[in-house]
C-alpha cells in the first residue's frame, strides 16, 4: 500500500503535502501554497539563483550527519522534498537576530535592489553550514550559480568570505539531533506517491519497484534532479502526466570503486561524485566544476545528462573519450553498451520502452594514458558550452618518441549528437605527436564535423576552436614532456 | 612626480558601518544626522531576511486574476485575422481584449506616438501584443494565449542598421552638430584614418522582472502597484487608456529589483493591459512578465553601428573629426532621440574634438523598440572615440594612454564642447595621472609586454579609459522634483519623494539628507513608497539624477519645517534665531535642550505645522536643439579605470583581472553606497561589452531569450584584484545637494577599459603594430577571431619586409 503524501520538514516544522499537482515546483509551492514570499523567482528556469534555497539531508557516507545542498526551487518539483528538510530565506532569522549569512552581507554592503539577495544568502548559508571559513576559491564555486545585476559581486565575496567559526548556534544546529530522527523515520515510510490535478508521482525505492513501475506504465517520465526536465513545464508550459523520481533508488545512488573501474549510478547527484572523478581524473574534476552551478550539481545526475542525449551535455564527450560505458536495465534484465554506441540522432538514443539507465562505468587511468578536456563557453561560469573537446591519448615511448596506440577525440556542440572525430584520430594513431601530426589532425577533423551556427556560437568558430584546442592539447602534451611550462588556460588562472 | 589626487588616502574600499571607519571622504561626522556616513541601504535587513516586499510579494486582492498577451510571431505584417475562440475557452480565462476593447487611447508612446497598447491591424515586431487575456492562474492564462489563430500578411522587415540606413527608414528626423570645418581640417591634418565600430545592444536583466497590479477602486479608479521607474508616467498613460481623469489613478511603487532604465518606459505597457482588463473585469489583475517574455518583448540598450573619420597631427592629437552614429531604434520612437542625442554629446568622452561634424541616425527596425538603459546612449557614444584613440596610438606606434592624455579636454583653452558647454571643473588629468600611478600603470605596460614576449598561448593586455559624463536630463523639464515631508508628534518622520527605488540606494541618502537637516539619527527619518497622491508629476528616476533632484527637493522640504520650528522657538522662548540648535537628537533653545522628539510635540501642541513640501529644478541648464548650442549639462562626472585583462590565443576566451578605479563622486552622501554603484556599473560595463550577446535571427526573432542563452558576468567575472576609490576632498564646485555629485551612470562606460585591454593583448599578436578590429560585445568567439586576423596580417606584413 502506497501513501498519498509527500512528507517532509520545512524548516524545523513536520508537514505533509497532499493532493498537489506533482508538476508544481518548489518555488511555486512556497510563494503559492505557503504565501512565503521571500524565495524570489529570477527566471523560472534555474539559471539566476534568486530561488536559491536549501535541502538538509541525511549524509549517506556519514551516518548521524545531516548535508546542507543549495537547489534551484524553480526547477525542483516538490516530490523531491520528501523525506527532507528544506530550509528558507525566512527560517534563518532568529527572533530579530540575523543569521550570520545575512548579517555578513549587511555588514559588507552586499544587497542593493535585494531581488537576488535570499538566494545569494541561501547559497551561503549552505556553504557556511559544511566549511565555516572558506576561501576565495571555495566561496566562489558556492555562488556561482547565483546572479547579481547591481553590485558586481565584491561586497558578495567579501560577506560570504567572513568566518562563521565560533558564531552563535543557529536554530538548525540546536534542532540538528531531532531533525535527524525525524528524517531517519520518514526514510522508513512507505513508497511517496503523490496525486493532483490528474497527474502523479512516485518514488521507488529500489530498482525492482522502479522496474516494475516503469514496465506497468512504459509512458511514465523519469526524473533525477529534474534540473532539465522541469524547463519544459516551467518554460514550455508542459505538463508530465507521470513522473517517476529516481532519486530514491539505492542501486541507483552509490559509487562504487573496483581495481580498475568507478561505477556512478545514474541518479548520483554530481556533488557526490564529483570528488571520485577529480582523484583520478583532474581534468574531468574541473570540467565538472564548470556544469550548471553548485545548485545544478547538488541535483543534476550523469543518467540526466547521459539519458536526456543533449548534444551540448558536457559528460558524454568526456565518457565516450575515456571509453566509459553504461549498464542499462529493462524489468529485471541488463545490458552494457559502450557510451559512444547510446546516441542514435538528436536526442534519439538506444534506450527501449521502459529501460533505464543504472550506472555508468568509468575505467580508471593507467600509466601513458592522459585525458584532457576542454570547455568553451561565453561565460566561465554557469554556461552551456558551445564546444567541449574531450580528449584520450594514450602513449608508448619508442625509440623515435611517444607513439600515439590509442585515441579517442570526442566533441560536444559540434554534431547532432556527441561523437568522435574517426578522421582527426586516424591522422595521430599510431604517431608520434608533432607539429605535422597535429596540422593533419586539425584538417581532418573538418572532414569528420559540419557543425551549426547558433545562438552560443558560429559554425566557424566551432571548428576552429576544434581545431585549435587539438594544438593546445599537443602543447600541453609537449610541455609536460619537457617540463617547461607554457601556460595555456585562462580558466586556471 | 606628485599628483594632486592622493588614492592611497582615499582607500574607501573596505568602509563598513562601524562608527569608527566613518570618517571618510574628507568629511566628519560630528553627532548625528546622515551625510557623509556609510549607512547601510534602509532595506538591507529585510533584504537578507526575505521580508522586502515587491510587487510580486503582495499579498493576492480578493479575486485576483492574472494576465497574458498574445504576441506576434512575425516581425512586419498585416493582420488578416485573429480568430480568439479557442482563447476564450480556455480553461480559467474570464477576459479577453483586444485594441477595440480600449476606452481611451490606444497609443502609449511617452514622448512621440508610435506604441500601441495592442497591436492595431499590422505588427512591427516579434512578440508585440496582440491581445490581453485575464485568467484565473498565471500558467492559465499564459497557456490560453498560445491557442489563437492569428493570419498574417507578410510585409518587407527591415533587421539590420545598414538597411534601414539604406531605405532612409527612421523613427525620427537625423541630427547633426557641427563645429567649424572638420572636411578641411581632417584633409589638412598631417594623418588620417576612417572606420567603423559596431556596438551591440543588452538586456537589462533586472533580477525581478517587470509586473504591475491594477486595483479597480470605487470611483471607476485604478490603484496601480508596479515595479517602475516613473510612476507618473504610468499614472498618466493608465489614466489615458482608461479615458479617465489623473486624479483617479494612484501609483505606488515601494522598490524594484532593478531596473537600469528598463523600468522607465517599458514598466507602462504592463500596467496598462492589467489596468485594461481590472477595468473591464471589475476585479484586481496582476500582470507579471515570465523572463522569457520580458526579454522579447521589453525593449534594451540600443545596438549602434558608427563610423568615423579624423585627421591628426604626428603626436596623435585630433584636428577634425567627422563621426556618423548609427543608433538601432527598433520600431518606435519611444526614448530614441535624446538616446542618440546623448550619443552624439558623448561622442567627445572626454577628449576635445575641435572641428568636428556629429551626426545621428535614428534608425528604424522590425525589432521590439530599444530603449533608455544605464548611460542613455552616452557609452555607445563614446565608444567610437575610444576605438579612435587606440587607433591613433596603433597607426604612430604609440601607447594608446599618450593620446587619450594629449587629447583631454584642456582647463583655459581647448574646453569648449563640439555642443559649445564649456568643460569646468576638469580634473580628468589629474585622475588620470593619479590612477596611472597608484595602478602602476607603467610598470604593468612593461611587465605584460615582457610576459607577451614569452608566452605562446596566453596574451596580457592593459588599458586605461576615462569617463566624463554629463549629467542632467536633456530634456530640461524633467530636471525638477518634488517631495513631502511630515514630522509627527513623536519626532519620527515621514518622507517622500519623487524618485523611486531600485536598490541604487536613493532613499537610503535621501532619508540621511533630511536626517541631516534636523541632526537626527537617520533611522528617525522613515522614507514611504512613491506614490503619486503624495507627490505628483514627477520625473523618471533616470538620468543618474534621483539623488541630486530629490534629495535637493527633500532638502528643501525639511528647511521649510526646520524654520518653522526655529521661528517658533524664537516666538515661544524668546530667543533669537542663532540661539536654536539642532544637534545630536536634540533642539536646543538658548540654555534650554529638549529631545527632537520632545520638542515636536510641543510644537504641535502650539499649532505648528509639521509637514511640507519641497521642490528643486536644476539652475542654469539651457539647451537649444536647433542650432545645437548651449548647456544642456549642469555638470560633468568623471572617472579612470585601468584594467589588466588575459587572453587565451587558440580559443579567444579571458578573464579580466585586476581593476583599478578612481571616481569622482563629489563630497560622497554615502561612500559605501557610492563604491557598490561603481563596482556595480563597472561590471554591468563590462558584460556589456564581452559576454552579453543579443542574437536576432533572420526572422527578427530574438534567440538569446533567456538567461541560458544570455549572459551576464557572474561571480567568476568579477576581477580577483578589484580597487575602487573616490576622488578625496572634492566637493562639487556646483552647488548640488552637499556638492556630491551623480553616481548612477558615469561609472558603467568605466567598463570600456576591459574592451581596450582585450584589444592591447590581441594587437600583442602583431607586435603592437596592427590595430586589431573587435566589434562588441567582444564575446570569446570575436576576440579568437581578432587574434587569427591579426596572425594573420602580421605573417603578411613579415612576408611584405621580406
Amino acid at each position: 500500500m502506497v501513501a498519498n503524501t509527500i512528507k517532509f520538514l520545512l524548516n524545523n516544522e513536520l508537514v505533509k503535502i497532499e493532493n498537489l499537482d506533482p508538476n508544481t515546483t518548489v518555488l511555486q509551492y512556497l510563494r503559492e501554497e505557503q504565501f512565503k514570499s521571500g524565495t524570489k523567482e529570477g527566471c523560472a528556469s534555474g539559471d539566476c539563483g534568486a530561488c536559491t534555497v536549501v535541502l538538509a539531508e541525511l549524509d549517506t557516507e556519514n551516518s548521524g550527519q545531516l548535508t546542507y545542498k543549495s537547489i534551484n526551487s524553480c526547477i525542483t518539483f516538490v516530490g523531491n522534498l520528501n523525506g527532507k528538510q528544506l530550509i528558507t530565506v525566512e527560517d534563518l532569522k532568529e527572533g530579530a537576530q540575523l543569521h550570520h549569512a545575512q548579517q555578513t552581507i549587511v555588514d559588507n554592503h552586499g544587497s542593493q535592489c535585494g531581488f537576488c539577495t535570499p538566494g545569494f544568502v541561501m547559497s551561503s548559508f549552505a556553504l557556511h553550514k559544511q566549511n565555516n571559513k572558506p576561501n576565495r576559491a571555495e566561496v566562489l564555486e558556492a555562488l556561482a550559480g547565483n546572479l547579481c545585476r547591481c553590485t558586481g559581486y565584491r561586497s558578495i565575496i567579501e560577506a560570504a568570505m567572513t568566518s562563521s567559526e565560533g558564531n552563535q548556534e543557529d536554530s538548525f544546529a540546536k534542532h540538528y539531533q531531532q531533525t535527524l530522527v525525524t528524517l531517519t523515520e520518514l526514510e522508513k515510510l512507505p513508497t511517496p506517491t503523490l496525486h493532483g490535478n490528474g497527474n502523479t508521482y512516485i518514488a521507488p525505492q529500489n530498482i525492482d519497484e522502479l522496474a516494475t513501475e516503469l514496465t506497468n506504465e512504459p509512458k511514465s517520465t523519469i526524473v533525477a534532479g529534474g534540473t532539465d526536465l522541469a524547463l519544459s513545464v516551467t518554460q514550455n508550459l508542459a505538463v508530465v502526466k507521470k513522473l517517476v523520481y529516481v532519486g530514491n533508488v539505492a542501486e541507483l545512488t552509490t559509487i562504487e570503486e573496483t581495481e580498475s573501474e568507478i561505477i556512478i549510478g545514474s541518479a548520483l547527484p554530481y556533488s557526490d561524485f564529483i570528488n571520485t572523478l577529480h582523484h583520478y581524473y583532474p581534468d574531468l574534476g574541473d570540467m565538472i566544476e564548470r556544469i550548471g552551478a553548485k545548485q545544478v550539481r547538488n541535483t543534476g545526475t550523469l543518467g540526466g545528462n547521459v539519458g536526456n542525449a543533449s548534444p551540448i551535455g558536457d559528460m558524454p564527450p568526456a565518457l565516450i573519450a575515456l571509453g566509459a560505458t553504461m549498464t542499462l536495465h529493462l524489468n529485471g534484465t541488463e545490458r552494457t553498451i559502450l557510451v559512444e554506441d547510446f546516441f542514435l540522432d538528436y536526442k534519439k538514443t538506444v534506450l527501449q520502452t521502459s529501460e533505464f539507465i543504472k550506472s555508468i562505468t568509468i575505467p580508471k587511468p593507467v600509466a601513458g594514458q592522459t585525458l584532457k578536456l576542454y570547455k568553451i563557453s561565453k561565460r566561465l561560469d554557469d554556461d552551456i558550452s558551445a564546444v567541449l573537446a574531450a580528449f584520450f591519448i594514450e602513449q608508448t615511448p619508442t625509440e623515435n618518441g611517444q607513439k600515439i596506440t590509442n585515441i579517442r577525440l570526442a566533441f560536444g556542440g559540434m554534431a547532432g549528437i556527441p561523437k568522435r572525430g574517426p578522421a582527426a584520430e586516424a591522422a595521430l594513431l599510431g604517431k608520434n605527436l608533432t607539429k605535422e601530426s597535429v596540422a593533419q589532425a586539425k584538417a581532418a577533423l573538418a572532414t569528420d564535423f559540419q557543425p551549426m551556427t547558433d545562438v552560443r556560437a558560429s559554425d566557424k568558430y566551432r571548428m576552429t576552436v576544434a581545431q585549435n584546442l587539438i594544438e593546445k592539447c599537443y602543447l600541453e602534451l609537449q610541455s609536460a614532456h619537457t617540463r617547461e611550462v607554457i601556460e595555456t588556460r585562462v580558466v586556471n588562472y | 612626480m606628485r599628483t594632486l589626487i592622493d588614492v592611497k588616502k582615499a582607500d574607501t574600499q573596505k568602509v563598513k558601518t562601524n562608527a569608527d571607519k566613518d570618517v571618510v571622504n574628507g568629511q566628519k561626522n560630528i553627532g548625528l544626522g546622515g551625510v557623509g556616513r556609510s549607512k547601510k541601504h534602509e532595506s538591507a535587513d529585510k533584504q537578507v531576511a526575505g521580508e522586502a516586499i515587491y510587487v510580486d510579494d503582495r499579498p493576492a486582492l480578493r479575486g485576483e486574476l492574472h494576465a497574458a498577451v498574445g504576441q506576434s510571431t512575425m516581425a512586419h505584417a498585416n493582420i488578416i485575422s485573429m480568430d480568439l475562440s479557442a482563447v476564450k475557452a480556455a480553461e480559467g480565462v474570464v477576459k479577453v481584449m483586444t485594441v477595440e476593447d480600449v476606452p481611451g487611447h490606444t497609443d502609449i508612446g511617452p514622448v512621440f506616438p508610435g506604441d500601441p497598447v495592442l497591436a492595431i491591424g499590422k505588427v512591427e515586431f516579434v512578440g508585440q501584443p496582440l491581445f490581453a487575456v485575464a485568467a484565473t492562474s498565471f500558467d492559465l492564462a499564459r497557456k490560453a494565449v498560445k491557442l489563437a489563430k492569428v493570419e498574417y500578411q507578410e510585409l518587407e522587415a527591415v533587421l539590420t542598421v545598414k538597411d534601414a540606413l539604406a531605405k532612409q527608414s527612421f523613427v525620427r528626423p537625423p541630427h547633426t552638430l557641427k563645429r567649424g570645418d572638420s572636411e578641411s581640417a581632417i584633409a589638412s591634418a598631417e594623418h588620417q584614418l576612417s572606420g567603423e565600430i559596431v556596438v551591440g545592444g543588452q538586456e537589462h536583466m533586472y533580477l525581478e522582472g517587470q509586473v504591475s497590479t491594477a486595483e479597480p477602486t470605487e470611483d471607476g479608479g485604478m490603484n496601480i502597484y508596479t515595479s517602475s521607474q516613473h510612476p507618473s508616467e504610468v499614472q498618466k498613460l493608465v489614466a489615458e487608456v482608461l479615458d479617465i481623469p489623473l486624479n483617479k489613478v494612484l501609483v505606488d511603487m515601494r522598490r524594484m529589483g532593478g531596473g537600469f532604465g528598463g523600468k522607465e518606459t517599458q514598466a507602462a505597457p504592463w500596467a496598462c493591459i492589467a489596468a485594461l482588463l481590472a477595468n473591464e473585469t471589475k476585479r484586481p489583475v496582476k500582470f507579471k512578465l515570465a523572463r522569457l517574455d520580458d526579454m522579447v518583448m521589453t525593449g534594451k540598450r540600443h545596438p549602434f553601428e558608427n563610423n568615423y573619420t579624423v585627421g591628426f597631427d604626428k603626436n596623435g592629437q585630433i584636428k577634425g573629426i567627422n563621426i556618423e552614429v548609427n543608433g538601432n531604434c527598433g520600431y518606435s520612437p519611444d526614448l530614441s532621440d535624446a538616446i542618440v542625442d546623448r550619443a552624439m554629446f558623448h561622442s567627445d568622452n572626454a577628449y576635445y574634438l575641435d572641428q568636428s561634424t556629429i551626426t545621428g541616425n535614428r534608425c528604424k527596425l522590425n525589432t521590439v523598440s530599444h530603449t533608455a538603459y544605464r548611460g542613455f546612449g552616452g557609452p555607445q557614444g563614446m565608444m567610437t572615440i575610444e576605438l579612435i584613440m587606440d587607433e591613433i596610438a596603433r597607426h604612430l606606434g604609440k601607447d594608446p594612454l599618450a593620446i587619450r592624455k594629449i587629447n583631454l579636454y584642456g582647463k583655459e583653452e581647448r574646453n569648449v564642447t563640439h555642443y559649445d558647454q564649456t568643460v569646468e571643473h576638469n580634473n580628468l588629468s589629474e585622475i588620470i595621472e593619479s590612477l596611472e600611478e597608484s595602478s602602476d600603470y607603467q610598470a604593468r605596460r612593461k611587465a605584460i609586454t615582457e610576459y607577451n614576449a614569452t608566452s605562446s598561448i596566453l596574451k596580457k593586455g592593459i588599458a586605461l579609459t576615462p569617463v566624463k559624463f554629463g549629467i542632467s536630463f536633456t530634456v530640461q523639464h524633467l530636471n525638477q522634483a518634488g517631495a513631502l515631508v511630515h514630522v509627527y508628534t513623536d519626532g519620527t518622520i515621514h518622507l517622500s519623494h519623487g524618485g523611486s527605488e531600485m536598490g541604487q540606494g536613493l532613499n537610503t541618502k535621501v532619508a540621511q539628507i533630511v536626517a541631516e537637516e534636523f541632526q537626527v539619527d537617520v533611522d528617525t527619518v522613515a522614507c514611504s513608497a512613491a506614490r503619486t497622491d503624495k507627490v505628483p508629476n514627477s520625473s523618471p528616476t533616470a538620468a543618474s539624477s534621483g539623488t541630486d533632484l530629490n534629495g535637493k527637493a527633500a532638502e528643501a522640504a525639511a528647511k521649510t519645517i526646520k524654520q518653522r520650528l526655529i521661528d517658533f522657538a524664537c516666538e515661544k522662548y524668546d530667543v533669537e534665531a542663532q540661539q536654536v540648535h539642532f544637534e545630536n537628537n536634540n533642539v536646543i533653545v538658548g540654555e534650554q535642550t529638549f529631545s527632537f522628539a520632545e520638542f515636536s510635540q510641543i510644537a504641535y501642541m502650539n499649532r505648528v505645522s509639521l509637514s511640507s513640501t519641497g521642490f528643486y529644478k536644476t539652475p542654469k541648464i539651457h539647451y537649444d536643439r536647433a542650432s545645437g548650442k548651449g548647456r544642456p549639462f549642469f555638470y560633468f562626472a568623471t572617472g579612470a579605470c585601468v584594467s589588466e585583462v588575459i587572453i587565451d590565443t587558440l580559443t579567444g576566451e579571458y578573464k579580466t583581472v585586476r581593476t583599478d578605479i578612481l571616481q569622482d563622486v563629489g563630497a560622497s552622501i554615502n561612500p559605501a553606497i557610492d563604491i557598490g554603484q561603481i563596482e556595480g556599473a563597472f561590471i554591468q560595463g563590462m558584460g556589456w561589452l564581452t559576454t552579453e550577446e543579443l542574437v536576432w535571427n533572420e526572422q527578427g526573432r530574438l534567440l538569446s531569450n533567456n538567461p541560458a542563452t544570455y549572459k551576464i558576468p557572474a561571480i567568476n567575472d568579477a576581477p580577483e584584484d578589484f580597487r575602487v576609490a573616490l576622488v578625496p576632498n572634492a566637493p562639487n564646485p556646483e552647488r548640488t545637494i552637499y556638492n556630491s555629485k551623480a553616481v548612477g551612470e558615469p561609472p558603467f562606460m568605466l567598463g570600456m577599459a576591459v574592451w581596450s585591454a582585450l584589444k592591447d593583448a590581441v594587437a600583442s599578436v602583431a607586435d603592437y603594430k596592427v590595430s586589431p578590429k573587435l566589434d562588441t560585445p567582444a564575446t570569446p568567439e570575436r576576440v579568437l577571431f581578432a587574434v587569427e586576423a591579426l596572425k594573420a596580417a602580421h605573417e603578411n606584413n613579415a612576408t611584405a619586409t621580406k
